[in-house]
């Protein structure tokens, strides 16, 4: 028998042994695990770009809907082309030329120890914070500001929450919340994303006339009244702490402060 | 073989439903029944799964060894529902949003093993392929079922087109919110057995225990 024959033999010999025998198993394993991994791994890298773009306009969705302008009948490409992206430099509250506010992504950055900073005061449980995150501006046909959406997220009971809060132009009135990723209890924690739950947040104000921050999601009215309340979800301690931490720590100095400090001096 | 192709095909239907004679796949059969769109999807992705993870265990069944079966098996059932999740990601985002953790769990599907199991290993491929489909369709029709009275009942919509105008909305019927809750899908999947074992005496099983009168000694 000559080399080749031997070689070309190599799999068929293995297939030959008795299959309950310890090689066999072992052939059997490896392949198997060998095939499985690089079909998976080939679909996954295959569809990839289709994912992508799917998320991003699930994104699109989620601001153009949180920012109370989305038609399922329209273009969600061409209608998002009314928001104006910004790249905003947190501490300062001023946007930067730095980036490309199209393509910036936040959540790279905030695991980017060159762009963002490990918290010691973190309630939202988010570990790090970027410096720099991307909002958007929604403007009047007259050119004045009408709406800002800027995206927050903070740890629920079992994930991070990903979403948006839209304010109006005073920098003080909430429009609306809306979480476009999280994995809370279905039925429970999940109510986040009932509309019903989440009607309560238009007209709600961040900040009583001194300035100091007061919106809470809590089970009961707090002192400061409730124009700064919304119910908790039934359920869903957890999660409702989650988001109340989460609006808080955001809404607050550590977050967005000093760019609604500038927006409510009108300096936007 | 007694059975036919048709037969494999159509007695999962009702004669050897995997939900209400064999009791497989309950779990996932709580979790998508609320809304009727989520259900067919579940159906198809399980149908899917289940046709060709016997399909292809039943290609290798005579090169598995018997100590590593059930982990050849789930490498391989594994493999689909990856495939299945990143082609509903890709293609169907909102109904793969919906879904979530359910298309993972489609791989402890009772269901999709227990055929790998009890056909595919015994079987050639094409027969453990109609299996498999025969198997995915009964799964899919007591869903479907299920779902049409948890989704009508419970939301007073079908697909999520409105059919009874529910009080919130302006309208009449008062929707029976337990209905949407997991527990009830317990109570119609109980009721449909019920139902199915008194048409069909024949799906009754024996009992395990019997009280006899015995003699006095």
């Amino acid at each position: 028998m000559s080399d080749e024959t031997q070689n070309k033999g190599l799999i068929a010999r293995f297939l030959a042994l008795p299959t309950d025998s310890v090689p066999k198993t072992v052939f059997v394993a490896v392949t198997l695990c060998l095939v499985a991994s690089m079909v998976v791994s080939a679909v996954a890298v295959a569809l990839r770009p289709v994912q992508e773009i799917n998320k991003l306009k699930d994104k699109q969705i989620n601001i153009l809907q949180v920012a109370g302008v989305y038609d399922p009948n329209e273009d969600v490409v061409e209608a998002f082309k009314a928001f104006e992206p910004h790249v905003l430099e947190l501490s300062t509250g001023t946007f930067t030329d730095q980036f490309d506010a199209t393509t910036f992504d936040d959540r790279a950055a905030a695991a980017d120890p060159e762009l963002s900073d490990a918290l010691q005061n973190d309630p939202a449980g988010i570990g790090r914070q970027s410096r720099f995150v991307t909002i958007y501006l929604l403007r009047k046909d007259d050119g004045s500001l009408d709406k800002v959406i800027l995206p927050v997220h903070g740890y629920g009971l079992w994930s991070t929450l990903y979403g948006f809060i839209a304010l109006e132009s005073d920098g003080n009135d909430i429009y609306g919340l809306q979480f476009y990723s999280h994995a809370e209890t279905p039925g429970l924690g999940a109510e986040v994303d009932n509309p019903r739950w989440k009607a309560q947040w238009k007209g709600k104000k961040l900040a009583d006339e001194d300035g100091t921050l007061q919106i809470t999601v809590s089970k009961s009215v707090p002192p400061a009244g409730s124009d700064y309340h919304v119910d908790a979800l039934a359920g869903a301690t957890l999660t409702s702490a989650g988001v109340d931490n989460l609006v808080r720590f955001w809404m607050g100095e550590a977050g967005y402060g000093p760019f609604l400090e500038k927006l409510k001096a009108g300096e936007i | 073989m007694a059975q036919t192709r048709r037969d494999m095909l159509i007695d999962p239907l009702v004669d050897n439903n995997p939900i209400t004679l064999q009791v497989l796949g309950i779990c996932s059969a709580l979790a998508v029944t609320s809304s009727l769109k989520v259900a067919f999807v579940m159906a198809i992705a399980v149908t899917l799964v289940t046709a060709f993870s016997s399909m292809f265990i039943s290609m290798l069944r005579n090169h598995i060894p018997s100590s590593i079966r059930i982990i050849v098996q789930m490498v391989i059932i594994a493999s689909l529902v990856i495939l299945v999740d990143q082609v509903l990601k890709a293609y169907a985002y909102e109904i793969s949003k919906t879904l979530s953790v359910f298309v993972g769990l489609i791989i402890t599907n009772c269901i999709v093993m227990g055929r790998a199991e009890a056909f595919a290993m015994k079987n050639p491929p094409i027969a453990s392929f109609v299996d498999g489909i025969g198997n995915g369709l009964g799964y899919g029709l007591i869903l479907m079922l299920v779902g049409v009275i948890r989704e009508l009942f419970g939301a007073g919509s079908l697909f999520g087109i409105t059919v009874l105008q529910t009080v919130n909305n302006g309208g009449w019927y008062v929707p029976n919110g337990l209905l949407l809750l997991p527990p009830s899908a317990f109570f119609v999947i109980g009721l449909l057995i019920w139902g199915f074992r008194t048409w069909k005496p024949g799906q009754v099983e024996e009992r395990e225990y019997k009280i006899q009168v015995v003699g006095a000694h």
